[in-house]
């Protein structure tokens, strides 16, 4: 379908700009209804993921006008966030977690819903199944009730986050009111050294642009070290453009985006397999395409990142040391100040040697096969710090089987990691996994909030899961490059 | 739904940039399916640390219904359950540097206006109500001012956010739902590729 710049709107538009466009302007005017009479876009949803947590007053919502789903076929729900990690049992132990699942399984009955519950081979966290499943497809847009549904750009999708009165809007219409974002193109240009991971690229992006950074942006990757990166890799890249604050953020689709897709369970299928992917690639941003802003890293320059603050901008790179309030600009030592007191540093320190209490390999952001192979890497042959509790929480059920078939399973629990099922988990703690007290957990998880880990005064470093299994193992945070001696019988 | 073009009443200064809407309402209480009860919880582990110290626990600030913040406040997950636990402790504006997008949008969806002021007006109206909590500010959305006492501020808002409040249209799935039509044709359309 041919491509129309969001300028023809306003007639503003040149040929040129007819011409080339971004990939998000061509997704952008191909689900566009209309444009509202407040300015806005009112804009079709492609894909509307559901989950347990943001959804239940949005059905109630509908119920209390009489309202239906308008297109449920383009409708699925999992649930991720509240379900225990270790016994998944029914009822569950925690009666509130039960009834949120049991109201997910009424609701989605009873609008006609296709639901992947517990117990379903297709369980999962949101952002984990949907691309597992083939849903997540080039080319259309995506909306969840959950920040990070960024993470479905890597496949050329925009996908939003949105709140729970929008969960609404989508399921009665199908449909948004947003105004357009502007894009910025990021370019990280080489190639990234060893042990520095997708995970390190976005924290390195978040501390440079700013936690605000991205406001009022998309964000979209290139460069050779992201063409280079696999589908797994650009979801960890695309989950965390929130934390910078950037709503959407995506790669270009390319022969890896296809390679991945062919095949999965909803995925176009036979003659409508190559049809969609001349169209799909007919979707990537052109050469000559106009961004509203552009920013480049080289990726020689990025080392492991470890965040030491209470925001995912707060990191520096593991051999670096953490700020002092004193060394920062005007604007930034409040929060500087803030953040060295309730982790207690006192600024000036080696993050490298900050001592932990537990290591979380899972989320949205790090919890696929590659991550936990990455993990399994550096637990093989080691054993987990005595004082440290470790857990490996698989993203979705099919990760689980994925990684027991390789017997990363047994990796882990003979390094003494606890082996878990699949759930946002320590993510979020909305479920049984949590921290206790002050305790320092280094996590693959995409946010380091105060108490983001169900601990009110809990404490993250947020790290690439290979830094996750490594601090695990020393008791401390070291950089996976050189800390650990080769474990025996590995090398 | 009903006009929202001025918000009358006392401040709550709130003071931090990036204050994140986990802080504002912690995960654990998103486990309930509706969103009652929320307002008591509002920032609670903050609270909880400042023991008593806190704004929200100020007496000072008792009855107060405009919030005012610094930048980039509700970052963080899009939970709709932190402008909720808001409304729900009776707050009727909030008034900032900046904030998060999705934060922003929730807000609007349940009659929460947030309006912008530059970082000096932030900082002035927040010295102003700590000193003086009984000042009444006015928060007018049509002519985009905010006055508290003989302090005045611009204000601004995105226009299609600021419409939605002055014409009482702030809630858009009726706006949606109007042309559905319309929407049935970009759906075939989709499917047609």
């Amino acid at each position: 379908m041919p491509a129309v710049t969001a300028g023809t709107l306003d007639g503003s538009a040149t040929f040129s700009d007819l011409m080339a466009a971004t990939l998000f302007s061509k997704v952008w005017d191909a689900h566009t209804v209309r444009v509202l009479p407040t300015g806005q876009t009112q804009l079709f949803v492609g894909l509307h993921l559901v989950h347990e947590v943001t959804s239940p007053q949005a059905f109630d919502m509908l119920r209390l006008r009489g309202l239906r789903v308008a297109f449920p076929e383009r409708t699925v729900a999992t649930v991720d966030h509240i379900v225990p990690t270790d016994s998944q049992e029914r009822p569950f132990r925690d009666a509130m977690a039960e009834e949120m699942l049991s109201a997910l399984e009424r609701n989605c009955a009873e609008f006609g819903i296709r639901l992947h519950t517990l117990g379903s081979a297709a369980q999962g966290i949101v952002h984990v199944i949907g691309p597992e499943l083939g849903l997540t497809q080039p080319g259309t847009t995506i909306a969840c009730g959950d920040s990070h549904t960024s993470t479905h750009g890597a496949f050329g999708a925009i996908a939003f986050g949105i709140g729970t009165s929008q969960v609404r809007d989508v399921l009665a219409s199908q449909c948004l009111a947003l105004d357009p974002l502007k894009v910025r193109r990021i370019d990280v240009d080489g190639v990234l050294g060893p042990g520095v991971t997708a995970k390190d690229v976005v924290l390195e992006i978040i501390r440079r642009i700013g936690v605000n950074g991205g406001a009022g942006y998309a964000y979209e990757y290139g460069g050779s070290a992201v063409e280079a990166m696999s589908m797994e890799e650009r979801m960890t890249l695309c989950n965390m453009s929130i934390e910078g604050a950037a709503r959407a953020g995506y790669v270009n689709p390319d022969e890896t985006t296809f390679a991945y897709l062919e095949g999965r369970p909803f995925a176009p299928q036979g003659d409508a397999w190559p049809v969609a992917v001349a169209r799909w690639r007919s979707l990537a941003s052109d050469a000559a395409a106009a961004y509203d802003d552009r920013f480049r890293l080289d990726a020689a320059d990025i080392e492991p990142n470890v965040t030491w603050g209470i925001n995912p901008g707060q990191s520096v790179p593991v051999s670096g040391r953490v700020p002092r309030a004193a060394d920062v600009p005007d604007g930034e030592r409040a929060s500087v100040a803030e953040a060295l007191d309730y982790m207690g540093f006192s600024g000036g320190e080696q993050i490298a040697g900050t001592r932990i209490d537990v290591a979380f390999i899972g989320s949205c952001t790090n919890g696929r096969l590659s991550d936990l192979r990455a993990a399994a890497e550096v637990a093989r042959g080691r054993r987990v710090a005595p004082h440290v509790k470790a857990l490996v929480v698989p993203g979705s059920v099919a990760v689980k089987a994925a990684a027991e078939r390789e017997g990363l399973d047994d990796v882990f629990r003979a390094a003494c990691f606890e082996w878990r099922s699949a759930g946002c988990s320590m993510c979020l703690a909305m479920n049984p996994d949590r921290l206790e007290g002050r305790q320092v957990c280094a996590s693959s998880s995409n946010r380091n909030f105060k108490g983001r880990q169900g601990s009110p005064t809990g404490r993250t470093l947020l790290m690439s899961p290979a830094m996750v299994a490594a601090a695990a193992v020393a008791g401390e945070v070291v950089d996976v490059r050189t800390a650990l001696a080769p474990a025996e019988g590995t090398r | 739904m009903s006009r929202i073009d001025r918000i009358r009443g006392t401040g709550l200064p709130l003071r931090g940039d990036d204050v994140d809407t986990d802080r504002i309402i912690p995960a654990r209480y998103l486990k309930a399916v509706t969103f009652e009860g929320l307002g008591e919880h509002a920032f609670e582990d903050d609270r909880i640390a400042l023991a008593g110290a806190h704004p929200f626990d100020s007496p000072r600030f008792a009855g107060a219904t405009i919030l005012l913040v610094n930048r980039n406040f509700g970052c963080g997950s899009s939970r709709e359950h932190a402008p909720q636990a808001l409304y729900r402790r009776s707050l009727r504006a909030v008034v900032g540097e900046g904030f998060s997008e999705i934060f922003f949008g929730n807000s609007v969806a349940l009659g929460l206006p947030c309006v912008t002021v530059s970082r000096d007006d932030a900082a002035a109206l927040q010295e102003l109500v700590e000193r003086e909590p009984a000042t009444e500010l006015v928060v007018d959305l049509e002519a985009q001012r905010l006055t508290a006492g003989a302090f005045e501020a611009a204000v601004t808002m995105p226009a299609a956010a600021r419409d939605a409040f002055i014409t009482g249209r702030w809630d858009g799935l009726n706006l949606l739902l109007d042309r559905f039509e319309d929407v049935r044709a970009v759906a075939q359309r989709l499917e047609g590729q």
